[in-house]
């Protein structure tokens, strides 16, 4: 009965870092930028190990697909307490074009592969506010999605999640398995602990390509261009009702 | 430029305390160049006189001109952008977020690097110009307020790096500009964290000038316990290290210990301008606690019992009937009006079990009530919200008002009869008055609520919180646990520290400043 679960993390830019935008205005640039765990993503990974605090899981696999520097992101969710960890490595120059239909593939693949039966996600990633991963890989994988959680209860025939809709909240039921997508109530992740630092340097990390899962990286979307948003003009004051007509 | 007549006056203003003082002005006007016997001369008489004085490069000029001057020669240093004289800037820098109207300074200036304050500092020291530093302005005693103008040197807005971390050694290097969550955000990684919090996010660096401390002092301590070394400017833009340059041992015996003169010295000796502090391993388990006590008396008698047994408590807050009855209103919560205890312990899981429930004993001794308690980060969030939002909880119970928080720390066993007498003395003026308390420490403060509009009941709060202090000296104690002096105390630390004591402090600052640039009117009169 014990559940296994794959918790899918990226590294992304840190939200507190001011973006700028390349030259090329194609992209935003990353070179020696601060990165770190998409916040979702922690709020995901925080979800997947109360499940296994509460005992209804038994392993905790987390993935991750990005570059070399990506390994980080699986440290961190290691030392939250994940079991062990799977970095598909992407080249950084091909990163760009690197999409969630993609990501979506691999995981479904990685799902089959390892027989999970939950494949717990971010909601959306920081950089890009696709919100797509989650939908697609419940699409490939034909499982019933519960995205936006931010209540998730296990019952006798699955699970009942709580979701976060424009309207309220709205209370669902799913059949096993299962992919949900985190909310940020769903919970307030954990630090990692220097202990836990420690032990997480000895678990298993496995590296592979997309290729190795059979999937293929040639782009569905071209960025056409990056801009920034318009300049804020500077305000003016009016001395009175009349000029502020006149100016208008 | 508004207050450029008050600036240049007072460069002009011939001030002389003592005879022979040609040499003096000769030096500072750049004229005479000092032999070693003169500058021992003038260091000494640095000593006597707190009004020396500079003269001659600015009596030549007209009004304007030497306004446009000053401003000239500060943009040569930063550059043009980095130099405002903006009414809604010098404003937001004369005002901290204490009750005490703060004044303007004449010109901000935004420095990039510890060289271009030394040279502001020495263009300011040149023209005898009050210099006031500047960190994230969320002081509480008007500690910023330029009450004689001046210069207003904001060191945070572009000195913003952590220069250095040392996961291994624990300890960080930071420049004015990071403040602590800052800091914490950039270390949490390693599984490290700065436990100094003083509730507001402030920069690190002033945190060290005012000697910050917080609710988790009990344990982790204040910024005096969690700082290294400090890089400061002087008045006359010498920069020194206070432990040695680039030195970060854990303990050191080496000459004398400048870190802890300059920490807590509120802009009155130097301006700090990177601060090499320590970090602590983010616990392994947490558990937060509340309970209620039927008096503040078994609160106390709790603590003290706690403290006893050794228990390494990360967190003790009390907090007062009066405070739980606005946190109810505020938050909606439905907590007995009754003193309670806010506990928080830090350990592994087994050591956090252990701990609470001694604590736990020891409450139900001292005739506590329900012990409520949470491990899981939200539960933990939730059962201090009355804890975290205490102070817009207060405001909140006068719609409109502002608070005059006082500040105070005594020995943890007076403490039951400086609080009782405090109570008496809010209810004698007639004034609201909710209490929170470091009670670990013996550091308590109340918000004395006032009308901004109606100068007759903050008086009576001046004068409640003048009392207490009082009354804190006289228990052994200090009229300021952690908010520091700023401009509200200054009397009460002449009652503190005694003449003799306050003369010592004046000599050193004499010695380190003696134009009086550095943020005057702070800490203690001049004479």
């Amino acid at each position: 009965m014990a559940l296994k679960v794959l918790v899918g993390c990226k590294r992304v830019i840190d939200y507190a870092v001011k973006i700028r935008i390349k030259p090329d205005k194609l992209g935003v640039v990353t070179e020696g930028v601060k990165h770190s765990m998409n916040p979702f993503d922690e709020i995901a990974v925080e979800e997947a190990i109360r499940i296994k605090e509460r005992k209804l899981a038994n392993e905790i696999i987390v993935v991750t697909c990005g570059p070399t520097q990506a390994t980080e992101t699986i440290r961190t969710a290691l030392a939250m307490g994940a079991d062990r960890g799977i970095h598909v490595e992407i080249p950084l120059d091909q990163m760009d074009t690197f999409q969630p239909i993609h990501v979506s593939k691999v995981l479904a693949k990685l799902a089959e592969q390892e027989k999970v039966d939950i494949v717990m996600l971010g909601k959306l990633a920081i950089d890009d506010d696709s919100n797509q991963t989650a939908q697609m890989t419940a699409s490939l994988l034909n499982w019933p999605q519960g995205v936006f959680a931010s209540k998730i209860d296990k019952t006798d025939a699955g699970l009942e999640i709580i979701r976060e809709v424009d309207g309220g909240l709205e209370t669902i039921r799913t059949t096993l398995p299962a992919v949900l997508s985190a909310d940020l109530r769903l919970n307030e992740p954990r630090y990692a602990t220097l202990p836990n630092i420690m032990k997480a340097k000895k678990k298993k990390v496995v590296k592979m390509t997309p290729a190795d899962l059979g999937v293929d990286m040639a782009p569905r979307i071209q960025i056409v261009s990056v801009e920034d948003p318009p300049v804020r003009e500077a305000g003016q004051t009016v001395a009175d009702v009349d000029d502020l007509v006149a100016k208008l | 430029m508004r207050g450029l007549p008050q600036l240049l006056s007072r460069a002009k203003r011939v001030r002389v305390g003592f005879s022979a003082s040609e040499p003096v002005l000769a030096i500072q006007a750049g004229i005479l160049q000092p032999d070693k016997f003169t500058q021992t001369f003038v260091q000494l008489r640095g000593l006597q006189s707190s009004n020396v004085i500079s003269q001659a490069p600015l009596a030549a000029v007209a009004d304007t001109d030497s306004g446009k001057q000053l401003r000239q020669e500060l943009e040569a240093i930063v550059g043009p952008g980095n130099v405002s004289s903006g009414e809604s800037v010098v404003l937001q820098h004369g005002q901290d977020e204490g009750p005490h109207q703060g004044k303007s300074p004449d010109i901000v200036v935004f420095p990039s690097s510890t060289e271009e304050v030394s040279e502001i500092c020495k263009i300011c020291t040149k023209h005898n110009i009050p210099i006031i530093p500047y960190g994230t302005g969320t002081g509480l005693e008007g500690g910023i307020s330029a009450v004689d103008g001046g210069v207003c040197v904001n060191v945070s807005k572009n000195m913003n790096k952590i220069l250095q971390i040392h996961q291994e050694d624990f300890s960080a290097v930071v420049q004015p500009g990071i403040s602590r969550e800052m800091l914490n955000q950039e270390v949490r990684a390693d599984g490290l964290w700065f436990p100094v919090d003083p509730g507001a996010d402030a920069s690190v660096c002033g945190m060290c000038a005012t000697g910050a401390s917080g609710t988790n002092a009990v344990r982790y301590g204040t910024m005096k316990e969690n700082c290294l070394n400090l890089e400061v400017v002087l008045a006359d833009g010498r920069i020194i290290h206070t432990a040695g340059i680039g030195s970060r041992p854990k303990k050191s015996s080496a000459g004398y210990n400048l870190t802890s003169l300059f920490l807590g010295s509120e802009g009155t000796l130097g301006i700090i301008t990177s601060a090499t502090v320590c970090l602590h391993a983010i616990p392994e388990s947490v558990a937060a606690a509340v309970v209620g006590f039927p008096t503040v008396q078994n609160a106390v008698d709790t603590v003290v019992m706690t403290l006893q047994c050794s228990v390494p408590m990360a967190r003790m807050e009390l907090l007062d009937e009066v405070q739980m009855k606005a946190c109810n209103e505020y938050s909606g919560l439905s907590y007995p009006e009754t003193p309670h205890l806010f506990l928080e312990f830090h350990g592994s899981e087994s050591e956090v079990e252990s701990q609470t429930e001694t604590v736990r004993d020891i409450a139900a001794d001292n005739d506590g009530g329900e012990f409520q308690w949470a491990v899981q980060q939200e539960d933990r969030t939730k059962l201090w919200t009355a804890r975290h939002r205490a102070y817009y909880a207060d405001i909140a119970l006068r719609p409109g008002c502002r608070s005059l928080t006082t500040d105070v720390c005594v020995p943890v066993s007076a403490l039951p009869d400086l609080v009782t007498a405090t109570k008496a003395d809010i209810a004698e003026h007639g004034l609201i008055g909710p209490m929170v308390g470091h009670v670990g420490d013996g550091n308590f403060h109340t918000m004395l609520l006032f009308d901004p509009a109606d100068p007759e009941e903050f008086r009576k709060c001046k004068e409640v919180a003048n009392k207490m202090a009082r009354s804190a000296i006289a228990l052994g104690g200090t009229c300021t646990g952690e908010h520091g002096v700023g401009q509200g105390k200054m009397v009460l630390l002449e009652e503190q520290f005694g003449k003799d004591g306050i003369d010592v402090m004046r000599q050193i600052k004499g010695a380190l400043d003696p134009q009086q640039l550095m943020n005057p009117g702070k800490v203690f009169s001049r004479n």
